[in-house]
């Protein structure tokens, strides 16, 4: 199987036409070329193994690796996001409409988290997340403490971070399963990030191809204070919560739906009732009160780092205070 | 490549081939051996937990279809989340055909074991036990199986949950039996949930003992056919620890066995002692509502014989003094608010033996107001209840042995 890998990346390296993109490898520089056979089959152990990086350390990409962002990204304890799109040799992904975009088999989406600036940065963990033939697998990758190499933690972990805000906090790095519960939507993996919506036209255009309608709508989440404090919100709940918080997904059953297009106040917690909240209601009636930012179990469970009562229940050891501000701010400004 | 391999074959074999056991021992690293064991485990294989006491930092997740988790006994092998630092659950299962068996869960930091889109599932003298008793802070659910079809619990213990102990939601094809529910707001809940059957459970020191709920708002509504026969349910006299906000915050100390919003639903061969408020009590959704699609009032209850006490000697309801003044030191044990949706339909019938009360409400969603009490005044049960596809399937049993 390895020998296979070696082969088609060889022939890979022949016909690339996209090698030839990164001028900076000089040809007698060993050449970083992406390990298929890795991405589509088994638990490779380390991060190496797929080839994804030409510096790992330094998260340079290899051929065919290719970084993209959020306009508004997921909140996680205030960690630097490096985020890659994996492409098969001649590949692209399609759109669909303002939506998650389609990868082809063999994609794999790959985002590291980081804490630290500049010679001070530490990286954590890198989740990849691979479009085999029967679906999306997700696995979390650990960084050593020298920083040399990330080993497969299927079983995750902890460990002490310090975050931008200066917080020591133990961060945790999800299980294999925990993967899945914000990456499960009827039953089967799926990317959560890269919905056309929240992607930049311009990085569309090169990568897919095309603009589809609805992209890049959602507002970069540093522009926050310049747009409609709903349109910085209602980004801010899809892009963290609606990939629980709508029906066929983790949190269904509770009736709330934060996803970005639905339109029914009730339906994204306006006078709307806890069903399986137990103490995180915290003694509140309603997810949320129109002009009563204080009086809504959102705001209450966003502020919360309290096990059983923060939201979102994983990926989450402090408060976004700026994450709650503006969710507060909307919902203060709600005609009562 | 290998463990596909092995997979496929236990797909085309209705017998799981190959199915491997594993066995976690407690001790240092238990978490991540655990963990690994239900992720990495095949369909059929069996986790076994050895006797002792395993120290939960986190959430636990089960994802792979046919697994079987089985421990020395629900107080030998015990799983203790005293130091839960993340989840909102000790265990999470996800995948369809688990069997949980013969071991305890204690002091999760939210639910204890949730059950979500997984089928086929049996929970088998399970126990979930918040250690320091009745406290508004301890987890909501105690087994917590929701969106799922075809469900047993049997033999398993459940005692501090700030919700419910037993609590099935947004399911069908649902037994619960044989099963002990103490010192929870709601000793066994079926909510939202059709076909089920809850029965032979010992339910006491609840704030309510068996509620039969349907909500609006839901992904699934239209709670019905429920089989609620042979409880003893008995001294449920704890004062409401639920937090504020929640539904079942609602439910006044003393309650039995409760219906709300729901359809064909018979009770039956009980024994209700010392429940103050209401032995049974059949109500309409109170509160307002706009979801079209949700009906708030109950159909075709049955109240059919029970052996139950004098009713509510000390109700939890406003103007108590008064209403145990004209029903002459109890109030009667079926409790009725009333309410009427569709005229043509019967909401309740009750056993001639047994009496009742009616608050004569009017209006859905306006509370007690306009409230006329009076001694109930409804038709007798006809005849025999269909319950042919109710409760879980035999297949279930079978995994017993």
């Amino acid at each position: 199987m390895k020998h296979a890998a070696i082969l088609l990346g060889a022939a890979v390296l022949a016909l690339g036409g996209s090698i030839a993109a990164y001028p900076a490898l000089g040809a007698t520089e060993p050449v970083a070329t992406v390990s298929d056979a890795a991405v589509m089959d088994g638990f490779p152990a380390t991060l190496a193994d797929y080839g994804f990086f030409s510096d790992a350390p330094k998260q340079q990409p290899a051929a065919g690796v290719t970084p993209y962002r959020l306009n508004t990204p997921l909140y996680s304890d205030g960690a630097d996001k490096l985020r890659f799109v994996y492409l098969p040799q001649g590949q692209r992904p399609t759109a669909d409409g303002e939506g998650l975009l389609r990868f082809p088999v063999g994609s794999a989406l790959i985002k590291t988290f980081a804490f630290g600036e500049g010679a001070e940065r530490r990286l954590i963990e890198t989740r990849v997340l691979l479009h085999r033939a029967e679906g999306w697998e997700a696995l979390p990758y650990l960084w050593n403490d020298e920083q040399t190499e990330a080993v497969l933690a299927l079983v995750g972990g902890r460990t002490q971070v310090v975050t931008p805000e200066g917080e020591a906090i133990s961060y945790r790095i999800p299980n294999k399963n925990q993967c899945k519960e914000c990456h499960g939507l009827e039953g089967a993996v799926v990317p959560i990030g890269p919905k056309a919506r929240n992607m930049a036209a311009g990085w569309l255009k090169a990568v897919v191809g095309s603009v589809p309608a609805g992209a890049d709508t959602m507002p970069r989440w540093e522009a926050r204070a310049q747009v409609p404090v709903e349109a910085a919100a209602r980004a801010y709940l899809d892009v963290n919560c609606a990939h629980c918080h709508r029906r066929g997904a983790t949190a269904s059953n509770s009736g709330l739906d934060l996803r970005w297009e639905q339109r029914d106040p009730q339906a994204f917690g306006v006078f709307k009732r806890p069903v399986a909240a137990g103490r995180g209601s915290g003694g509140l009636e309603f997810g949320i009160v129109p002009g009563e930012p204080h009086a809504s179990i959102m705001v209450h469970r966003m502020d919360s780092t309290e096990t059983g009562v923060a939201m979102p229940e994983l990926g989450k050891a402090t408060v976004d205070s700026e994450g709650l501000g503006v969710v507060a701010r909307w919902i203060e400004g709600m005609a009562k | 490549m290998i463990r596909l391999t092995i997979a496929a074959l236990a797909l085309a074999s209705t017998a799981p081939v190959l199915a491997a056991t594993h066995t976690i021992a407690p001790g240092e690293g238990a978490q991540e051996r655990l963990q690994e064991a239900l992720i990495l485990a095949q369909p059929g294989d069996e986790i076994v937990l050895e006797a002792g006491r395993f120290a939960m930092l986190d959430g636990l997740s089960l994802d792979v279809d046919n697994v079987t988790i089985r421990g020395a006994g629900m107080h030998a092998s015990v799983l203790d989340f005293t130091g839960q630092q993340g989840s909102g659950e000790g265990l999470l299962v996800t995948s369809d055909g688990v069997t949980l068996r013969d071991f305890g869960v204690e002091n999760p930091k939210g639910d204890g074991i949730k059950s979500k889109g997984a089928d086929d599932i049996v929970y088998h003298a399970v126990r979930v036990t918040w250690t320091g008793g009745p406290k508004a802070t301890n987890g909501a659910y105690g087994l917590y199986p929701v969106e799922s079809t075809n469900i047993l619990i049997d033999s398993s213990e459940v005692s501090g949950a700030s919700d419910a102990g037993i609590y099935v939601g947004q399911s069908s094809r649902i037994t619960v039996r044989n099963s002990v529910a103490t010192d929870n707001v709601a000793g066994i809940e079926i909510e939202n949930s059709r076909d089920a059957i809850v029965e032979r459970n010992f339910v006491s020191r609840n704030t309510g003992g068996i509620l039969v709920f349907d909500l609006p708002d839901l992904p699934v509504m239209g709670g019905g056919n429920v089989l609620v026969r042979n409880n003893l349910v008995a001294a449920n006299t704890t004062p409401n620890f639920a937090p504020p906000g929640n539904i079942v915050a609602g439910v006044r100390r003393g309650t039995g066995i409760m219906v709300m919003a729901n359809e064909n639903v018979w009770i039956g061969q009980n024994l209700l002692y010392n429940n103050p408020t209401a032995p049974i009590m059949v109500i309409a959704y109170p509160l307002a509502f706009d979801d079209p699609d949700y009906n708030p009032y109950p159909r075709a209850v049955t109240v059919e014989w029970n052996q139950v006490d004098e009713g509510g000697k000390d109700p939890q309801i406003d103007g108590a003094a008064q209403l145990l003044a004209a029903f002459g030191g109890a109030l009667p044990p079926v409790m009725w608010d009333g309410l009427v949706g569709d005229p043509e339909s019967i909401a309740l019938t009750v056993h001639p033996d047994i009496a009742g009360w009616t608050l004569n409400l009017t209006e859905q969603g306006k509370g007690m107001e306009g409230a006329r009490p009076a001694p109930l005044d409804v038709g007798v049960p006809g005849g025999q209840i269909a319950i042919e596809g109710w409760g879980a399937g035999a297949e279930l049993e079978a995994r017993l042995k």
